[in-house]
């Protein structure tokens, strides 16, 4: 686990298409998978249950497809990622090859979890998020260029443009995602606030009983 | 315009703007357990890092925990190699842990508030998305994952983007056999299931104000199946009644002190929000929510909705929906079969859910192929429910009472569902392959309905059950 800054502004690589509104993170990566103490062996892992029919044999999920084997941006439709908090998600398609996301929406605790690991997910309008699924699925090899700082997304000869809040840009343009060492140096100004807070002043709570 | 409790709390919580916009936020109370902390202790100690408070830190274990009361080592060695993992990390780190001897382990999100350790005004962090429960004290209480854990350890705060806030405010009052989960239910199939996305709900109205606290409990629990990251009601008589005289809750002059305090951090009547949405309590039926995804609900009274009747953006996971359930659209709710009845979880696992189960199965018998479970969502609701003889009326009517956890709430631990099984949960989600079978269906409801769905062997109105 590297704690030094690295910054992400541009990403290239070959795109996969996932489709489906409210894909959860139990979806994406069943609880069972996650009696763990460490998060190595996920990446075999993700959407297990979907590429897998009960049989054991292997469905037509794009992640079986050998086409899209070693691509890096993974297209997703509404509110990707819902459920639980499970940073088990994130880091299992991390650990498959995924190095960042393009939706139309993503579930708030998923899109801070892929912030904290270094893996942007950013938002595209419907039509557009449609347009490169389109392409990914009519062309593996097509490559897409996303591009953090000018906020587009290229492909194929069109161009997109893309959102993501401007805070959690400026945490890839700066490479501050891994934010313990960003928080660290706060530790001062940690303690100063800590020393005002009423509940911790004037009524801490009492020696375990 | 006056402020809200989230700028209230936020505001009184914020270290400072990092460079990157968002802002740095004390954590005054940081829950862990098993699943999602041993990553981040790991990660600690690569770097050398210590827990910054320990005192505002507390464990148990609930997810991964056999509720059939086998004794350690468990049967199953990766959990119990979580369960050691947490014991050391705990021991190592000087933070105080409610494992299964302590008289005190539980769902994580049952214990905070039983305990007195949530409490109004307070920032609340733990590596688990139904954090959002502990905001029906006032708390502004965030689900997060591990490394956010890691961070919260290391430096007691997060880097986070203050949500907006919505005000729901519920007018009216429930029917008998309505309950506060048949009200998020209902919420949630209006605003869908990520109409909260960058919102923190506050729940308000005269349906909330009365309320008990183990119903606010209840509803901001579920906020997350709504998108909502952060869900809270206001602090009042209720909530400062809840937490008099709970073991971590002040005492004497620091009562006095947290009240002054806890009465200033509710939302001024003239405050501020980026939204606002109404409902009518009266109206609401028991809900059932019988597909995929906690949004796809409807009244006990009604049918399967026809895919092609929905708004276009419902339409691809209905189709889903009915492809892995099997249900025909347009039929009843009420009648539909099912296998299993699981009551318990961090949304309905506490004493006043069991109560209302309870008066359902009393002196009824539940149907013969159903295999039925009552998991109490602490040794301290065990207790209490013991106490008033709960646990003999749901064996005589063939339930199973087990020991507290997380049990069929989610597929980690050995109560899980086999192949097609269709269970009826007092749980909060219903995903595919939540209850541990990638085939199973789960039909989210109240406690009472579930027991309803128990004793009739099918989905079943309970408001026909009691009198």
């Amino acid at each position: 686990m590297n704690s030094q800054p690295r910054a992400i502004r541009q990403l290239a690589g070959r795109a996969v298409a996932v489709r489906g509104n409210d894909i959860d993170t139990d979806r994406i990566i069943p609880a069972r998978y996650m009696k763990a103490v460490s998060f190595e062996e996920l990446g075999q892992r993700a959407f297990q249950d979907v590429r897998f029919d009960p049989s054991g044999a292997p469905t037509d999920h794009p992640f079986n497809d050998p086409r899209y084997e070693g691509a890096s941006i993974l297209l997703v439709n509404r509110n990707f990622g819902c459920g639980s908090s499970r940073e088990h998600a994130p880091q299992a398609l991390l650990r498959r090859g995924i190095r960042a996301l393009v939706g139309e929406s993503f579930a708030e605790i998923f899109a801070g979890n892929c912030t904290a690991i270094g893996m942007p997910a950013v938002q595209a309008a419907p039509q557009d998020v449609e347009s490169l699924m389109r392409l990914a699925e009519a062309d593996p090899a097509a490559e897409l260029r996303l591009d953090l700082e000018a906020l587009r997304i290229e492909a194929g000869g069109l161009a997109f443009p893309i959102e993501m809040p401007e805070a959690r840009r400026q945490v890839f343009l700066a490479g501050s995602w891994d934010s313990t060492g960003l928080l660290l140096e706060g530790l001062e100004q940690i303690r100063e606030l800590a020393a005002r807070l009423p509940y911790l002043r004037e009524f801490p709570y009492p020696p375990p009983a | 315009m006056g402020a809200n409790l989230l700028d209230k709390v936020w505001d009184l919580h914020t270290v400072r703007r990092l460079p990157t916009g968002e802002d740095q936020l004390f954590i005054g109370l940081h829950l862990i357990h098993e699943v999602t902390s041993p990553q981040a202790f790991a990660m600690l100690r690569e770097r050398g890092l210590a827990v910054l408070h320990p005192e505002r830190t507390f464990a148990t274990a609930d997810h991964i925990v056999p509720t059939d009361g086998a004794a350690r080592p468990f049967a199953d060695p990766l959990a119990e190699a979580m369960m050691q993992a947490l014991e050391a990390n705990a021991r190592d780190h000087g933070i105080s842990f409610f494992g299964p001897d302590s008289g005190r382990q539980g769902i994580v999100h049952v214990i905070g508030p039983e305990l007195g350790l949530s409490q109004p005004g307070l920032t609340i962090a733990c590596g688990d998305s139904h954090t959002s429960t502990h905001g029906a004290l006032g708390a502004i209480a965030i689900g997060i994952g591990t490394s956010q854990v890691r961070d919260v350890l290391a430096t007691q705060t997060l880097a986070l983007i203050r949500p907006k806030v919505r005000r729901i405010e519920v007018r009216g009052r429930l029917a008998s056999g309505v309950f506060a989960k048949d009200i998020i239910l209902r919420l949630i199939a209006e605003l869908g299931v990520n109409g909260g996305l960058g919102y923190a709900y506050e729940y308000a109205g005269e349906t909330f104000q009365a309320m008990t606290m183990e119903e606010r409990l209840t509803v901001c629990n579920m906020s997350i199946e709504g998108g909502a990251r952060v869900g809270y009601v206001n602090p009042d008589e209720v909530t400062f009644r809840y937490l008099e005289g709970r073991p971590f809750a002040p005492r004497g002059e620091a009562w006095e002190a947290a009240l002054g305090f806890w009465k200033g951090i509710a939302s001024d009547p003239d405050a501020r929000y980026d939204d606002r949405f109404a409902l009518d309590a009266g109206r609401i039926q028991p809900m059932v929510a019988w597909g995929i995804n906690p949004g796809q609900a409807v009244g006990i009274e009604e049918v399967l909705p026809l895919p092609e009747s929905l708004p276009a953006e419902h339409q691809e996971s209905a189709l889903r929906a009915y492809a892995h359930t099997g249900f025909q659209p347009g039929t009843p709710v009420a009648g539909i079969r099912i296998d299993v009845a699981f009551i318990g979880s961090c949304t309905n696992g506490r004493l006043s859910d069991l109560r209302e189960a309870a008066r359902v199965v009393r002196g009824r018998r539940v149907a013969s192929w159903v295999r039925a479970l009552v998991v109490p969502g602490s040794r301290l609701v065990a207790q209490a429910a013991e106490r008033e003889g709960l646990p003999g009326i749901f064996r005589q009517a063939g339930f199973q009472w087990r020991e507290p956890g997380c049990s069929m709430c989610l597929g980690m631990n050995p109560d899980v569902l086999a192949g097609e099984e269709v269970c009826a949960s007092s749980s909060n989600r219903n995903f595919i392959g939540r209850q541990g079978s990638a085939r199973g269906r789960t039909l989210l409801m109240s406690p009472a309905m579930a027991a309803a769905a128990a004793v009739n062997g099918r989905v079943a109105d309970v408001r026909e059950m009691i009198s």
